[in-house]
């Protein structure tokens, strides 16, 4: 199981998710956003950062990078792609999930451990877990303040795309949502930090579940 | 640009924050006078800031050499020896004055000029701590720059990536005009790629690389070696700006040329720019180097040879690379999107030439720029004829606490005691994942990832010790932070020493600074912990008014098996609770004799090096026996606040037993030195005692674990406790102290 991690200009979580994937008994390589293909490899994670500075709205040029369309093609295959905090933003951005993030209803950066509930366990990323399950992930971000509009959000919910909530909203976002999926399930982002939450050492294992989802069971320790 | 003769005619050197006898010297150095661009050239490396000219001759005082240390002070950062072929690069830098006219940039820049003394070494940033000091919350404009200056910090440290793991806030109104942003950059390097700043290799190119120069910041160095006055708002073009995004992909490119090997020696442009990284690359090699202005990459037009060598735009480097590798560093920059451009080379002759398309615009020997070839000073000094009066403390006119509980929340509920979760939760202090201690306990502590070991890092100053006796502020920052260490479970390393005084010029005040380095350097010596570098701000005076003398001490610590840190908070009911240490009375400089009197006065609290090296003995070997289940050090506060801090954590609470000889109030509240807290299994009390007793340590068993409220309990009067609070309560207003001044809401 080879799991790329696309790496952008600004990019600062790519070191730790390719750590991370490896805690849990897989193989992770950057892909350079300049790059135009991902053959080989069996999921692709963008990670968190600031790609680009995130001076213009987060992850609004990233998604211009050459490797997106790559990563669009990748995705309409049916194959697993997880964006990550800004990772999430870029995918947003790109169309391949629904909605924006906004700056965070305290206007401040928020860094802290926070409760997910899973609202879908069927998501390419999400199988090893339960619908229902209280999860406890690190968030940093200054724009995680999910927003999509009513009618979107509807659908949305009606077409269980919404993957992760908050027990208790950190930032605004409309319906408590962390983390939204696409149609077909391959494509997960979510706000939370599953890479910060692979060993009992660093806090919580939590994570472990989500990035091993992909890897079909081997080598996934129990948590 | 003045003609040499102009420059005469109208001093122009005081201007620039020279002094006449200092001009003279220049003239003498050059055989001629000296040309504009010139002048300016040594006025900003003859800067305090720059030149440490009045602390330089103090710091041979400092013990620099140790088992651990690779590098001592002389190159942009100290490196100590872990093991396993990696070393720990670490520093601290101010950023005061910027910070006091542009909170938001000048702390931003502070962390990216921090970062840039770590990677320019070939080490990868892993860690930043801030040390801040503020005037008091109730003034508005103290709100203003507490919130841009934690803000920048944010903006810039979580966007390059680098967690901001740890730090320390104080507020008190001697920082109202001059708020202090002391900020330690740590990095972890290969210790066979651990790079030099040196202009080596006669004929070799010199290149700068990084982001394009502008005006910003020219003169940033001479402003910040003055004091503030009213006309602050003036100075605020000489703030630079920062791009955090740029510095991310400088680091990137920067440790990938380094661990290309094409790379010679390499430096960070900081205070006065291309002038300083040039001179101080070519004295460190003993050589000279010639470069063409014109080449640098610009981004304003018609900048003067003047602008251009004083800028201080950032995050920008020079770097020598062998000759003929010029390409292929180029390439390397030119992936992370960055300019590498070839701007001169390096020469046998020790001169900085500085050329514009060619002419000379500016000729001086590198050696007379740098800290080596600068003017030292080593003026007068006199203790402040107001000592007696400051260390006199009679507490006959104070009575006792009516309520000992409402006390505690008055004393949790001061923002200087109170929890900065509002402040680090703004931090992405997780970001590397190797913070498995973050902010909020006494160290923090992060895992070296393909290793067992741990570092612990820390950062302490008390400015109101250094107030009323300087030399046990230097000494008692040294042994606050060797305690955070060590109650973490870690063995401290090395020090670097932040320096924060008024002006030098003032007997009182070079008494200060030449007492605290004086404290620093026996605390240091007496406890085996080398300085491996630092930092001096002087001139931290508006209008006159000096700050409280202020050493800070950022201290770095080894754990061999990170596994067995030792935790900071009661984690159940059922252990023990002993104090190691003895509890004087002591309430000079205590944060409760300011709450209760709205004054700094009395003795600091007294520094028994001998002592403290013992009880941190004690502690070591306990927790290394795997006695200790929580440690935490007896600070700011007194006894009480650290209990209350123990349960806060898991709320846990617990009872304690006092027997005070004296008053109560100076028992709980007093800040004696040399104290830690232990929480322990019962069956293990005995073991630390005798631990304990070996040294020569007092103990004492105050109490257990237990319960949802902290008790406190006379000796005898076990029905009537004096102290009955739920851990929740005194949590919630620990918590609230803060984000409640900075809403404007009264205390629920």
């Amino acid at each position: 199981m080879r799991v790329g991690v696309i790496v952008f200009p600004g990019s600062n979580c790519d070191a730790d998710v390719q750590w991370a994937v490896e805690q849990v008994g897989g193989r992770a390589e950057f892909v350079w956003h300049q790059a135009t293909s991902l053959a080989g490899f069996d999921a692709v994670i963008l990670p968190g950062g600031f790609s680009y500075g995130d001076y213009l709205r987060c992850g609004a040029i990233a998604r211009f990078s050459p490797i997106m369309g790559e990563v669009a093609r990748f995705a309409g295959e049916g194959r697993p792609v997880l964006g990550i905090c800004n990772g999430f933003q870029i995918l947003t951005e790109a169309g391949l999930l629904p909605g924006v993030l906004r700056r965070n209803a305290g206007l401040k950066f928020l860094c802290r451990p926070v409760h997910l509930r899973v609202e879908n366990a069927d998501t390419a990323w999400t199988r090893g877990l339960q619908r229902g399950q209280v999860l406890r992930l690190p968030i940093a971000h200054g724009e995680g303040n999910y927003y999509a509009d009513p009618e979107e959000l509807a659908e949305l919910e009606r077409r269980g795309q919404v993957v992760f909530r908050y027990v208790t909203n950190p930032n605004g976002s409309v319906n408590n949502i962390a983390g939204v999926c696409n149609r077909e399930g391959n494509v997960v982002g979510m706000m939370p930090h599953p890479e910060r939450a692979v060993t009992a050492l660093l806090g919580g294992e939590d994570g472990r579940r989500i990035l091993g989802a992909v890897l079909s069971g081997e080598g996934v320790r129990a948590c | 640009m003045l003609s040499p003769a102009e420059i005469r005619e109208q001093q122009a050197w005081r201007r620039m924050g020279l002094r006449d006898e200092e001009y003279e010297r220049i003239v003498e150095i050059l055989g001629r006078d000296p040309n504009y661009t010139e002048l300016g050239m040594y006025a900003v490396l003859w800067s305090e800031h720059c030149a440490y000219k009045h602390t330089r001759p103090l710091f041979k005082l400092f013990p620099t050499e140790g088992e651990h240390v690779l590098q001592g002070p002389g190159e942009n950062a100290g490196i100590l020896d872990i093991g396993d072929g990696l070393g720990v690069v670490f520093k601290v830098e101010s950023h005061n004055h910027p910070s006091a006219v542009e909170p938001y940039q000048g702390a931003a820049t502070g962390v990216g000029g921090i970062l840039r003394d770590i990677f320019t070494m070939g080490a990868r940033p892993i860690a930043v701590l801030d040390s801040l000091r503020f005037g008091e919350l109730s003034e508005p404009r103290q709100r203003y720059l507490f919130g841009g200056v934690v803000s920048g910090i944010s903006g810039y440290g979580n966007c390059v990536g680098v967690p901001t793991v740890g730090g320390e806030v104080y507020f008190d109104p001697s920082y109202s005009g001059n708020c202090l942003v002391n900020v330690m950059a740590v990095g972890l390097v290969e210790t066979k790629h651990i790079a030099t700043a040196r202009a080596s290799g006669v004929g070799n190119p010199v290149m700068v690389v990084g982001s394009t120069t502008g005006r910003d910041g020219i003169h940033g160095a001479s402003f910040a070696s003055a004091e503030l006055s009213e006309e602050n708002e003036e100075k605020r073009p000489n703030v630079q700006v920062g791009d955090p995004f740029t510095e991310k992909l400088l680091i990137e490119a920067c440790l990938e040329a380094i661990r290309s090997g094409d790379v010679v020696g390499i430096q960070d442009m900081g205070a006065a720019g291309v002038t300083s990284s040039a001179a101080e690359m070519a004295t460190r090699a003993g050589n000279g180097i010639e470069l063409d202005i014109a080449l640098i990459p610009r981004r304003e037009e018609g900048m003067t040879s003047y602008e251009i060598m004083l800028s201080e735009s950032q995050e920008r480097m020079l770097v020598v690379p062998q000759a003929g590798k010029e390409e292929a560093v180029r390439e390397i920059f030119a992936r992370w999107g960055l300019h590498a451009v070839t701007v001169g080379r390096v020469t046998d002759d020790g001169m900085l030439r500085v050329l514009e398309n060619g002419r000379v615009v500016a000729e001086v020997p590198a050696r007379s720029l740098s800290t080596d070839g600068a003017p030292t000073y080593q003026p007068e000094a006199r203790p402040p004829a107001d000592l007696a009066e400051r260390q006199a403390l009679d507490l006959s006119d104070l009575p006792e606490p009516e309520d000992y509980g409402e006390m505690l929340k008055a004393l949790l509920d001061s923002p200087t005691l109170a929890s900065k979760e509002w402040v680090y939760t703004q931090y992405d202090y997780q970001v590397q994942t190797n913070t498995v201690v973050g902010p909020g306990s006494d160290a923090a502590v992060l895992q070296v990832k393909g290793t067992k070991k741990g570092l612990a890092l820390t950062i302490d100053g008390n400015g109101r010790y250094g107030y009323l006796d300087p030399w046990t502020g230097g000494a008692a920052a040294v042994c606050e932070a060797a305690r955070n260490l060590v109650v973490s479970g870690a063995k401290p390393l090395g020090v670097t020493d932040g320096l924060n005084f008024g002006n030098p010029e003032r007997p009182e005040v070079y008494w200060q600074i030449k007492e605290a380095i004086r404290g620093i350097a026996a605390a240091c010596r007496a406890l085996g912990i080398p300085v491996t570098g630092g930092n001096a701000s002087l001139y931290n005076e508006t209008n006159g008014e000096a700050i409280h003398p202020t050493p800070i001490i950022g201290m770095v610590g080894l754990l061999p098996d990170v596994a067995k840190r030792c935790p900071s908070t009661f984690s159940r009911a059922g252990q023990a609770i002993l104090l190691l240490g003895e509890t004087k009375e002591e309430l000079g400089g205590s944060e409760y004799l300011w709450l209760r009197r709205r004054t700094v006065a009395g003795r600091a609290p007294e520094i028994d090096l001998a002592r403290e090296k013992a009880l941190l003995e004690t502690v070591a070997s306990a927790i290394e026996r795997g006695l200790i289940q929580a440690a935490h050090d007896v600070s700011e506060g007194g006894l009480l606040v650290a209990v209350a801090e123990m349960c806060f954590g898991a709320e846990v609470g617990c009872g304690i037993m006092v027997d005070p000889p004296g008053r109560l109030d100076t028992y709980l509240f007093s800040e004696s030195q040399g104290r830690v807290l232990v929480a322990v299994e019962p069956e293990d009390a005995p073991a630390v005692a005798a631990i304990a007793d070996e040294r020569g340590v007092p103990w004492t068993l105050l109490g257990a674990t237990g319960g949802g409220t902290l008790r406190v309990m006379r000796a005898g009067e076990e029905t009537a406790p004096v102290v009955n609070e739920r851990v929740t309560e005194l949590k919630r207003i620990w918590r609230e102290a803060i984000p409640r001044r900075l809403e404007g809401r009264d205390r629920a």
